[in-house]
């Protein structure tokens, strides 16, 4: 016993030395995930002060406009030159609602046409003198807003016994919704990554081969590896959240054992599929591939970025089953909605469960040689 | 006295899908004894000992090492053996110091023994230095100190020094003579330099394809096949057999305007070779006169070159 903790210490020392001494690894897993959830959080938060640009054919510009006109009488706001004298604007909305200020450039129909493929503008307004008629893609939820905004300001009629009220609560921005999706993001690449290409490495100069051409345990290689991985990757995520933290205020809701578990579970089921993939190939580039192959669809399908409520509803469970998904759920459950352990039992159960049974296939699959 | 047999290789086979790589060796090693396994690339000196070093199975034929065999005995074996592999890669990042306490604490060591190692393969001043920083031959020194940890029995080094410079040779050769001397340890190595293998062991195997071609001291095997020396050189004119002296003459080949005299003894045949040279009046260039070589054994064995 003494004998496998023996080596089993070496085994994890070497692996944390081997981490730390190189600085190229240490930069893009610790600065980058900071660095991309300092740049999205800026991106979406802030202010809604938004540009909207408008093509605007002025079918019979001498005989009238009937967006001019309608603006003026009916929501006392007037289309005003911009400073390039081409365009005008108008401000519309209102603080809790956020404001937008929309930009109509005039344009025929064929300018407008490109100003719309090149998404310069996200909608056309034929001005007639009476009336107008505006021309977008049903499908873009941004310019489906532009015109009902457009469209409300030239009735004037303000919707009665409907109020807004700003929601900017933290727990709510985008941000905090999304470096959970983050933290379980880089558990994933930590392992995929970090015991993949180190495995296929040791394999490919056949370290591997020597190290098990002596009494070596493989149990303690095994378990060094997957340890120090995993030590290393909740040393990772505590490096994002304290930036989260301190940057913008994040705070996790729930219980912190319960996040601990459940990094610690999803550590060792993405260590498992990282075990499997790395089991069998001494080709960097294979093992490329079959990263990627894993991480890809997780990555964007796992709502790390956005929600996934936005697919179509039959592929919903499938993104539910995928390992990252009940990861990123479950940490973002106890970071915004205050979850306790029995909140997230169940998605613990499933990860190590994933992991534990990973974990055996590869080991039994496993090429030493 | 009669030393231990410590290695029985016995009509060893294994083929791979295109390729006898072993096909039906057979080796004994006595105790304290040192041999080479010598031939050209593919030969199947690697997968030999890979074999030996229970790396790989052999399809038929049996290994025993110290009388124990490696299905039934793995664990005994590994404790025994000391292997250096041909390519010898370790963790870049980490010290020579380091990686020789990472493998240490595969066995059970006596407190000290890293100091000794590093000491005997010349690193102790290195100790501190990152493998990735070392040159090819403290590499090697680096390999062969790992393969020493354990004490071993016997010791089996893949090609130890394939592509240092010669200084860097000669050291690895001493610290494994000084292994010879002091510790009366076995050695199997490989090698593609045959003096290498003339310099270290007293018993050299020259393999090829698979199968042992010749075996023996360097002695041995050049009186086996009756090659002792010769003389070389180059001329327009043809020479024949009748030209040239008798006198412990074994062969005459020619190979276009070169020609070979395979003799016994160059300090007596000389004179008289010259003698007849003038005689008929014949021009040569390149005269060169040497001792035959494993390699010469080898060419004319094989019809190819140790270095092909």
């Amino acid at each position: 016993m003494t004998n496998l903790l023996r080596q089993y210490r070496q085994l994890f020392l070497a692996y944390v030395y081997e981490f730390f001494r190189e600085p190229e690894v240490m930069l893009w897993t610790l600065l980058f995930p900071i660095a991309i959830s300092w740049i999205l959080g800026i991106a979406f938060s802030g202010e809604r002060s938004q540009l909207v640009n408008v093509a605007w054919i002025q079918q019979q510009a001498t005989t009238g406009s009937f967006v001019q006109k309608s603006f003026s009488v009916q929501s006392g706001h007037t289309l005003i030159k911009d400073s390039n004298n081409v365009s005008s604007s108008i401000i519309l909305g209102s603080k809790s609602e956020g404001v937008i200020r929309y930009r109509f450039i005039p344009a025929t129909p064929k300018t407008a046409d490109v100003m719309m493929k090149k998404g310069e503008a996200i909608l056309i307004v034929n001005d007639y003198p009476d009336s107008a008629n505006f021309l977008f893609d049903p499908g873009n939820a941004a310019a489906h807003g532009a015109y009902l905004q457009i469209s409300a300001a030239l009735a004037g009629k303000p919707v009665q016994g409907v109020s807004v009220t700003k929601l900017d609560v933290k727990g709510l921005r985008y941000i905090d919704f999304f470096v959970p999706g983050l933290l379980a993001m880089g558990i994933m690449s930590s392992c995929m990554w970090g015991i993949c290409f180190g495995m296929i490495e040791r394999r490919s100069k056949k370290l591997l081969r020597r190290m098990v051409a002596t009494p070596m345990k493989k149990s303690a290689f095994l378990a060094s590896i997957v340890t120090a991985r995993v030590i290393l990757s909740i040393f990772e995520s505590a490096v994002l959240y304290l930036f989260a933290w301190l940057y913008f205020g994040m705070q996790i809701t729930g219980s912190i054992p319960a996040l601990f578990l459940t990094i610690f579970a999803g550590n060792l089921c993405f260590a498992g599929i990282a075990i499997v993939l790395s089991s069998r190939t001494a080709k960097s580039e294979v093992g490329n591939g079959l990263i990627n192959m894993v991480t890809l669809p997780m990555s964007i399908c796992s709502g790390v970025f956005f929600s996934y409520h936005s697919f179509p509803d039959w592929i919903i469970p499938i993104i539910k089953a995928m390992p990252l998904t009940t990861l990123a759920d479950s940490v973002r459950c106890i970071f915004l909605e205050g979850a306790g352990f029995m909140d997230v039992a169940p998605a613990i159960a499933l990860l190590t469960g994933i992991g534990v049974i990973t974990f055996s296939l590869g080991v039994k699959i496993f090429k030493w040689y | 006295m009669i030393k231990n047999t410590v290695l029985e290789i016995r009509q060893v086979k294994k083929y791979f899908k295109d390729v006898k790589a072993v096909d039906g060796i057979t080796i004994n090693a006595v105790e304290g004894e040192f041999i080479a396994l010598l031939g050209p690339n593919g030969a199947g000196k690697t997968t030999l000992l890979e074999m030996i070093e229970g790396i790989q199975y052999p399809d038929e034929g049996e290994i025993l090492i110290n009388g124990l065999g490696w299905k039934k005995h793995e664990k005994e074996l590994r404790a025994i053996l000391g292997i250096s592999l041909q390519e010898n890669h370790f963790i870049d990042r980490l010290t020579v110091r380091e990686v020789t306490e990472l493998f240490g604490s595969f066995y059970t060591l006596p407190i000290g023994r890293i100091d000794e190692v590093l000491d005997l393969v010349a690193l102790t001043e290195k100790q501190g230095a990152l493998t990735k920083n070392l040159s090819g031959g403290q590499k090697q020194r680096l390999a062969l100190g790992i393969a020493l940890l354990n004490n071993p029995k016997i010791i089996l080094l893949d090609e130890p020094t394939t592509g240092l410079d010669p200084a860097a040779r000669r050291n690895i050769w001493e610290i494994l003579e000084k292994l010879k001397k002091d510790q009366g340890i076995t050695m199997i190595l490989t090698t593609h330099y045959m003096e290498e293998a003339e310099y270290l062991c007293e018993r050299i195997i020259i393999l090829d394809k698979g199968t042992i071609l010749a075996e023996g001291s360097v002695h041995e095997l050049l009186q086996q096949f009756d090659l002792s020396e010769k003389i070389v050189f180059v001329s327009d004119k043809t020479v024949t057999r009748e030209m040239v002296p008798d006198n412990g003459l074994h062969a005459l080949t020619q190979n276009e305007n070169t020609y070979t005299l395979r003799i016994e003894d160059i300090s007596s045949y000389l004179p008289s070779f010259l003698a007849a040279m003038k005689e008929y009046n014949i021009q040569y260039s390149s005269l060169e006169c040497r001792k035959m070589t494993l390699d010469d054994l080898f060419l004319s064995l094989t019809g190819r070159s140790l270095n092909d």
